[in-house]
């Protein structure tokens, strides 16, 4: 097979396996994943979805039961950790206690051979680069959290990856320092033109950082895309379940002409829509609808591209940015609609109310599943 | 008496209100209390014989048994020179004194390094694990303690004698002709106390492996270091404590081995502590073992200061 050097890095047919008999894991099943030159890639997933093994498949600290890791069109499967151009950012940063900060930064450099005025000044441009000039000489723990994060960034980007991999590196760090971190991240990555596979199971993290993200479940890849094309449309219930907030209905395909579908929604409409590929033309589907898309009308005067479906709002809760709204549409089915807290108006109902929900066309999605 | 007095003026002022610095004061006091029985056995048990022991190295010894309380420094000065039997004006160094010390300080750096060869990878065996089955491999090392030193070292000279199992075994192969000496040499002493001291020395080089992050370890291999580096550069450097603590515990009870050199090395390969015995019994010169005694005891807080200034300095600063 042959494997473009596009690439930086290809994973063809990946499984792997812990353990034996009974208590046999498979932590990956059959995965293939193209990452590009220069991109910002995420693996998003809950725990225990395969993401983290897959990384340590890149890295090296394991090695794959079946199937073949690519880096820029090698094959690099049989290679050591210290045999591969690929640096990792480890979730606890996993910085050497006994060396300073500068120390830390050149480990990686010093272990390659550089020359001794090399190491001082690419730790010097390591340095400025993460905005730590200061604390070149401070113990790694005498800094604080953030700092140390600062720190693992540098040292592994010190000599210079082809790859660098990042295990939920902002996990550990609260939440303002984390917003700080995430545009910080994205600098870097910019600045230094370094493949980042990035590892988390923050869907919001992954929507802001990433060039394209994918979604890992049960040690498969469900879905791979960009931020928009995942969140707008999921390829099936699992995606649009983990990524972001959304509704479900229970939905019969009436008909279907080129590629589009006519539905006739359980809660009482009907609503044309792309029907994905893989999906039987006739029968009960799923479509999903972000809670955003959702807007109350006063009397009734739905748009031309809009839906309306009669609902109760049984539930009203205050989340400071929105207000979301838990509705009860007539087909029994639950439904929440997020409007922002602005000043400009429209139509807010109160507790109890039975009121009309507009829905845009566009936002319904079927789901595979 | 005192005491009681104390604590009631303590309760008097604490009734009218407790300043931080009056805790604190309080707290020292009771710490104090709690270690006064500890420090009274120490006094008895530690400070007081080492007293007798300095008292007796300047006295004359006794015709026949224990000292004579005359004050004398030929005692210290018999640790180092010989006078002639025949012109006591003639003096020399004691040549079999000095070998003696410098027999006992080399096998003791030889037992300290071969039970750091030996120690270091079995330590690291246990600590890499899982921590469910660590238990019983500590426990295994653990199982010579259970029998008396003396039924073991018989053991170990029942493998190395001249009709030993090893020499009968070789003897047997047609592999040798005539037995090799291997009883009663410098070399059984070192295998006799490797041996002995080497849980002295997994033990404390596990404690501080099993604390040991094994994501730093695979850092180290993800930023190009190899096995050898790895180890050098990262495992070291973090277990340098549990190195230091294990050599000082082989080293120090090296120095003063008794049974081992005793039994293993014969009466010709004496070590210090063989040595000072014998002052005590056939020698009859209980000055000079007291003066021995001290030396002694100099040469580990020497070796000690030396070991912990030079080995514990890099390592200092992290923990």
């Amino acid at each position: 097979m042959k494997q473009s050097a596009e690439n930086a890095v290809e994973v063809v047919g990946v499984s792997k396996v812990f353990g034996q008999g009974a208590s046999e894991v498979r932590a990956l099943d059959d995965v293939s994943v193209s990452i590009r030159q220069n991109e910002f890639f995420t693996l998003l997933g809950p725990s225990g979805c395969g993401k983290t093994t897959l990384l340590r498949l890149l890295a090296g600290f394991e090695q794959p039961t079946a199937g073949q890791i690519f880096l820029s069109g090698i094959d690099i499967a049989g290679l050591p950790p210290n045999k591969r151009p690929i640096n990792t950012v480890f979730q606890n940063y996993a910085l050497f206690p006994h060396l300073t900060v500068g120390q830390n930064i050149a480990f990686g450099l010093e272990m390659l051979g550089r020359p001794k005025a090399e190491v001082s000044d690419t730790v010097e441009r390591m340095l400025r680069l993460v905005r730590m000039e200061a604390l070149r000489d401070r113990k790694t723990s005498q800094i604080s959290g953030g700092q140390q994060q600062r720190v693992a960034l540098a040292r592994a980007l010190a000599p210079q990856p082809k790859v660098l991999l990042l295990d939920e590196p902002l996990s550990a760090l609260d939440y303002k320092l984390r917003k700080e971190m995430q545009l910080e991240l994205k600098r870097l990555q910019h600045e230094t033109g370094i493949t980042f596979v990035f590892v988390t199971h923050d869907q919001e993290e992954a929507l802001t950082m990433s060039d394209r993200i994918a979604v890992m479940c049960d040690g498969n890849i469900l879905q791979v895309g960009g931020p928009r094309d995942i969140y707008d449309h999921p390829a099936d219930r699992f995606v649009a379940d983990f990524i972001g907030e959304s509704n479900f209905m229970n939905a019969r395909i009436e008909s279907v002409s080129d590629g589009r579908a006519t539905l006739s929604l359980t809660a009482g409409a009907t609503v044309q829509a792309i029907l994905p590929e893989g999906v039987a033309s006739s029968g009960d589907v799923t479509v999903v609808v972000r809670p955003e898309r959702a807007r109350f009308l006063k009397d009734g005067e739905a748009g031309a591209s809009e839906v309306s479906l009669p609902a109760t709002v049984e539930t009203i809760v205050y989340v400071g940015t929105d207000t979301h709204y838990h509705l009860k549409l007539s087909s029994d089915e639950a439904f929440i609609a997020r409007v922002q807290n602005d000043d400009r108006g429209g139509f807010l109902p109160a507790q109890g109310q039975a009121v009309q929900v507009a829905i845009a066309a566009s936002a319904v999605q079927v789901l595979k599943d | 008496m005192a005491n009681t007095q104390m604590s009631q003026t303590t309760t008097g002022k604490s009734a009218g209100g407790f300043t931080e610095a009056e805790a604190e004061r309080r707290r020292v006091r009771v710490n104090w209390l709690l270690s006064l029985p500890a420090l009274v056995w120490l006094a008895f048990a530690a400070s007081g014989p080492l007293l007798i022991m300095v008292v007796y190295s300047f006295l004359t010894p006794g015709d026949y048994v224990g000292v004579v309380w005359d004050f004398s420094t030929d005692a210290w000065f018999q640790v180092l020179f010989t006078r002639d039997i025949f012109d006591e004006t003639i003096v020399t160094m004691a040549d079999a004194h000095l070998s003696i010390f410098w027999r006992s300080i080399s096998l003791s750096l030889m037992t300290t390094a071969t039970t750091l060869v030996f120690g270091f990878p079995t330590a690291y065996f246990i600590a890499t694990r899982s921590p469910r089955s660590r238990p019983m491999w500590l426990f295994l090392v653990t199982i010579p303690f259970w029998t008396n030193l003396l039924i073991r070292t018989f053991a170990i000279m029942e493998l190395i004698r001249n009709e030993g199992l090893i020499n009968t075994v070789l003897l047997k192969a047609g592999l040798i002709d005539t037995p090799i000496q291997m009883l009663f040499t410098d070399g059984a002493t070192l295998v006799g106390m490797t041996y002995v001291y080497l849980p002295l020395m997994v033990l404390p080089l596990y404690a501080s492996m099993e604390r040991l992050d094994f994501r730093l370890v695979e850092a180290g291999y993800d930023l190009y270091a190899s096995r050898l580096q790895v180890l050098r550069r990262v495992i070291l450097p973090l277990v340098k404590p549990g190195v230091i603590a294990g050599s000082i515990l082989v080293f120090i009870p090296s120095l003063g081995a008794y049974v081992t050199p005793r039994l293993l090395g014969g009466g010709r390969n004496m070590m210090m502590g063989n040595f000072i015995e014998m002052q005590f019994g056939a020698g009859r010169n209980w000055p000079l073992g007291a003066a021995l005694s001290i030396t002694l005891l100099f040469i580990v807080m020497i070796a000690l200061i030396f070991y912990v200034r030079n080995v514990g300095k890099e390592g200092s600063g992290h923990g």
